[in-house]
């Protein structure tokens, strides 16, 4: 599946966040989009993950030569995971299968793949416990967990290491950096210039309203 | 202070040998109020969601509306329903007045603008970013709005068990739509207040005892599900 959002720009309250950007993601790999807190980073992400609306410009999915069209059958082929997780009131584990659960899976399936998905986040002996009392560190690991879980084609990460400890960053990028193997899309925003460098296929940077390439 | 020694230990040997007449008026209180409280969860948390996920005019209005009928006087829903079920009413042809089923209606509307105001209140106070996380894993509106729910299950089940507590409690609508008749229509509150009249305190004490006992018990159940809710959101 390939991501091409083409001159696209974005205002909130007649403030210009960025405009005329245009990029083209067609291959797996991780691609990191820095820039300054307030540069829109998020909104980037947001809106090449559908679910926001740019101004102007043109976000497009494409598998092969055939656009793919906004219906809930692609946004379920990606996933994006906030810096604020959204934990639901309920077991680690249900939390993690929740993905599962709405498509329909059979009772095995969402055992199976729920419990890698436990193993992968090393939270398997907290399974049964309410997510709710997880550290910041273990919650954002349940985040990525509970989004990797759908097997998204395309995963967008943003600031997924931003307010935890170095043990939980280190972690989070080990499975990140697992995904990349087994050739998944991860596009990601970070403050972190070393984390950047440690995972990046590319890096963006949105600076003066623009997206520049600075690595690639 | 004699007499109400004397009283209050009848009282408690009407409860302890378990009196028949005392058992059916119980009964009959927790069918009329239970079926009530069925009927009035069933529509009142499907409308809280209405007014909740729901994009339409005049929402706002319907909310202050429902806050409002919150409070509504007993009696006058007891009027209400009465002139509706009474021989010459809309509803005359039904035969309802004076039945059981004539209770629960007026419960009903009772405990409903309780149920929904609650529920409504408990689910728009979700965190957004519980939608947002939802809709991120590819819910459709319809799991967004059941995701949203289930976070809001702790704040629903304490409306519906206030809504419980103040249709057990209510004495007004049931007294005039219900007519206190003996073995057909008499409840727990119609009872204390017609044996009180009559002198027979023992038998009023018993019931005011057990409706005492099903207040707190009521109220213990919120204060579980409350700290149950409060706890694990703060964890």
């Amino acid at each position: 599946m390939r991501l091409s959002i083409s001159r696209i720009s974005k205002a909130y309250s007649g403030h210009t966040i960025f405009e005329d950007c245009s990029w083209v993601v067609d291959r797996e790999g991780v691609y990191v989009v820095m820039g300054p807190n307030g540069s829109g980073k998020s909104t980037l992400l947001r809106i090449c993950a559908l679910l926001e609306k740019p101004d102007c410009g043109e976000v497009a999915y494409f598998s092969g030569n055939k656009r793919l069209t906004e219906a809930i059958s692609l946004k379920r082929r990606m996933t994006l995971v906030f810096p604020q997780v959204g934990i639901f009131n309920a077991t680690v584990f249900d939390n993690i299968a929740y993905g599962l659960k709405i498509r329909g899976a059979g009772k095995q399936e969402i055992e199976e793949k729920t419990s890698a998905m436990l193993g992968l986040a090393r939270l398997t002996e907290k399974r049964n416990q309410c997510a709710l009392s997880l550290s910041s560190g273990e919650k954002q690991r349940l985040g990525i967990a509970r989004a990797l879980v759908i097997e998204p084609e395309v995963l967008f990460l943003d600031e997924p290491t931003a307010s935890i400890d170095e043990m939980n960053a280190r972690l989070i990028e080990e499975i990140i950096l697992d995904k990349k193997k087994s050739g998944m899309r991860i596009i990601m925003s970070t403050h972190d210039q070393m984390q950047a460098e440690r995972l990046a296929d590319q890096i963006l940077l949105i600076k003066n309203r623009k997206l520049e390439e600075i690595k690639g | 202070m004699n007499s109400v020694v004397v009283s209050f230990n009848q009282a408690l040997s009407l409860i302890l040998h378990l009196d028949r007449e005392l058992l059916s008026i119980i009964l009959l209180s927790l069918r009329v109020s239970g079926s009530a409280l069925f009927i009035a969860a069933a529509v009142g948390v499907p409308l809280a969601a209405l007014m909740a996920f729901g994009r339409f005019s005049l929402r706002g209005l319907c909310v202050s509306l429902l806050d409002t009928l919150m409070g509504l006087p007993p009696v006058v829903v007891g009027l209400f329903v009465y002139l509706l079920l009474s021989r010459s009413g809309p509803l005359g042809f039904l035969a309802l007045l004076y039945t059981p089923s004539a209770m629960i209606i007026a419960q009903t509307i009772l405990a409903l603008p309780i149920v929904a105001s609650l529920s409504h209140s408990a689910i728009v106070s979700v965190d957004p970013v519980i939608a947002q996380a939802a809709s991120t894993l590819g819910a459709t509106p319809s799991q967004i709005s059941m995701a949203v729910i289930r976070e809001a299950r702790y704040g629903i089940m304490s409306g519906i068990m206030a809504a419980f507590g103040r249709v057990m409690a209510e004495v007004g609508a049931i007294l005039i739509v219900g007519g206190n008749i003996a073995g057909f229509t008499r409840v727990m509150t119609t009872t204390i207040a017609l044996e009180t009249d009559k002198g027979n305190f023992e038998f009023a004490l018993a019931l005011g005892i057990i409706l005492l006992a099903i207040s707190m018990a009521i109220n213990l159940a919120l204060n579980v599900i409350r700290r149950k809710g409060g706890t694990e959101r703060q964890r």
